[in-house]
């Protein structure tokens, strides 16, 4: 008999004798190793005043109190957005500025060089220019986003906002945690999923992963932000305006809360059921924030790392965008014949052919979803911004006929399809299993599909539009 | 005092001793990883805006827990 078994049979043999007194023995295992550490702690371990324990629960009844404790977390998470929002816009600028000058001597060294114009044309205005917007883009909110996050996590706020949001996604079969993940959503999605990772029951952390996409992403922030300005608060007065367009942005981010908190839910009764799993959360004491760490912890663990992965996916991206819109088939570009071919069931669910293929060819990055839409409304062969918003009012509007349906359900869309490359990548990268990754890529399409569809052929039967 | 409750039941700011856990398997781990043996003395701190989950002081730090899991201990009431 080799050892291995001679063992074996040796456990087989003391699991019989200790039988159902098993927990036991585990139970006083435990219970002589906390005795033992209670007994040195007390030898060694002073107490300071309980003063610090006093401000802890001052705070906690403010901030999980019946009556605060809601309105201060959606004030918080207001403060954080605006922050991002109106913080982003001048360094986003400088540095959109920046690459583009890069741009401009590159444009200079390649024509000195006689470089043929595909290769020029695909080189600079595909996939530099796609880098270039996306880094542009995303670079400076996510940077803000992610450290005012960190901030919040070290200050120990954010244990708070799952304790006091726990009871709704108990009900919806959660986990509480998955408020912060979905927090962290906001932010990136990517990032998101990998905040997953707190969630302990593989259960819970698989429906948290499978809904993070519900939450709109910096990526998709600029679009919705956009789209609001135009067709929410043009018609307003200026002043007005800015408030009317942040309360459709919030309007639109409660809708999608709302979708993930449904999704969950029948997941949780379908293809995941099982009992919602033990669920323990520490509340722990508040201190104050080194915000030097925070500020390196953020930029370097998440913005470098999201960022990284994102330049890595659009920059073949932007190439890809380049070839499409530039190679021509008798007097049209691939890209709009593909529209053409998507135009009926664009047509369907509210869109048309051009959004659709730019929702499908932005998969690498969201970001990049409206620049290729302008790109293909223009035809100008390559990725490009307007100035301002009365220009792409004009565009919309005017020249492609959008009503406000159309905006309504490219927002749906934007805020309910497939989750962007770099999500997918990390979804497969956390869970090991392609089937998730392809499911959390059909259940938010699918969620968007049926979601335009009814919202299109209901105002039209209703004839809302004409 | 022989009046065993569970710790669901308990209102703010009570204490209690731990008397047994009846939960099982993975739950049981996780009560006994934060400390919650026989004996162990627990406080009843507050309760989230909607009435669940429960956070309870344990061995200095405060470990909240949905009523459910809360109910698997046993506790008498101090």
């Amino acid at each position: 008999m080799s050892t291995e078994a001679a063992l074996d049979s040796l456990m087989e043999e003391a699991r019989s004798i200790t039988g159902s007194s098993q927990s036991k023995v585990r139970d006083s295992i435990v219970n002589s190793i906390y005795q033992t550490a209670e007994n040195i702690a007390s030898d060694v371990v002073s107490c300071t005043s309980p003063k610090r324990t006093d401000w802890d629960r001052k705070i906690d009844n403010i901030l999980t109190s019946r009556v605060w404790g809601f309105p201060i977390m959606f004030g918080v998470l207001a403060v954080v957005f605006w922050v991002t929002i109106a913080g982003a816009n001048v360094p986003s600028s400088m540095l959109a500025a920046g690459l583009f000058w890069i741009e401009d001597r590159l444009t200079g060294f390649f024509m000195a060089m006689h470089a043929p114009a595909w290769f020029y044309g695909f080189l600079v205005l595909g996939v530099y220019r796609g880098l270039a917007w996306v880094v542009s883009v995303m670079l400076p909110p996510m940077a803000i986003f992610f450290s005012m996050f960190t901030l919040l996590e070290d200050l120990g706020y954010l244990p708070r906002v799952a304790f006091n949001l726990d009871r709704f996604f108990k009900k919806a079969g959660a986990h509480g945690k998955q408020a912060l993940t979905m927090s962290m959503g906001f932010g990136c999605n990517a990032a998101g999923i990998i905040a997953c990772r707190i969630i302990e029951s593989p259960r819970e952390r698989l429906i948290a992963t499978l809904t993070n996409n519900f939450v709109p992403c910096n990526g998709r922030f600029p679009t919705l932000i956009a789209l609001a300005s135009i067709f929410v608060a043009g018609s307003v007065s200026l002043s007005f305006s800015s408030a009317l367009a942040t309360l459709a942005v919030a309007g639109l981010v409660a809708f999608g809360i709302a979708v993930t908190l449904f999704v969950s839910w029948t997941l949780s009764k379908t293809l995941l059921r099982g009992e919602p799993s033990s669920f323990t959360l520490e509340l722990p004491p508040y201190r104050k924030p080194l915000v030097g760490q925070v500020l390196i912890r953020s930029v370097l663990d998440r913005t470098i790392f999201v960022l990284g992965r994102a330049v890595v996916i659009a920059a073949p991206a932007g190439g890809l965008v380049w070839i499409l819109a530039n190679t021509m088939v008798g007097d049209a570009s691939v890209l709009s014949i593909v529209a053409g071919w998507l135009d009926p069931m664009a047509r369907f669910m509210g869109l048309d052919g051009f959004i659709l293929l730019a929702f499908i060819l932005g998969l690498p990055a969201n970001e990049i979803v409206f620049p290729i839409l302008i790109m293909s409304y223009v035809s100008g062969g390559t990725l490009m911004e307007l100035d301002s918003l009365a220009d792409l009012r004009y565009l919309l509007v005017d020249q492609h006929g959008w009503t406000w349906l159309t905006a309504l359900c490219t927002l749906v869309f934007s805020l309910c399809h497939w989750p962007c490359g770099t999500t997918l990548f990390t979804i497969q990268r956390e869970q090991k299993n392609w089937r998730w990754t392809v499911l959390a890529a059909l259940i938010p399409t699918t969620a968007g599909v049926v979601a335009c569809i009814m919202l299109n052929n209901l105002v039209c039967a209703l004839g809302l539009v004409y | 005092m022989n009046n065993t409750v569970s710790l669901g039941c308990l209102t703010n700011g009570s204490f209690a001793l731990v008397t047994e856990l009846v939960a099982e398997g993975l739950t049981r781990r996780r009560l006994l990883d934060l400390g919650l043996v026989p004996g162990t003395k627990v406080e009843v701190i507050r309760r989230s805006p909607v009435g669940d989950p429960i956070a309870f002081g344990i061995r200095g730090a405060v470990i909240a827990l949905r009523k459910e899991v809360a109910n698997k201990v046993l506790v008498n009431p101090l």
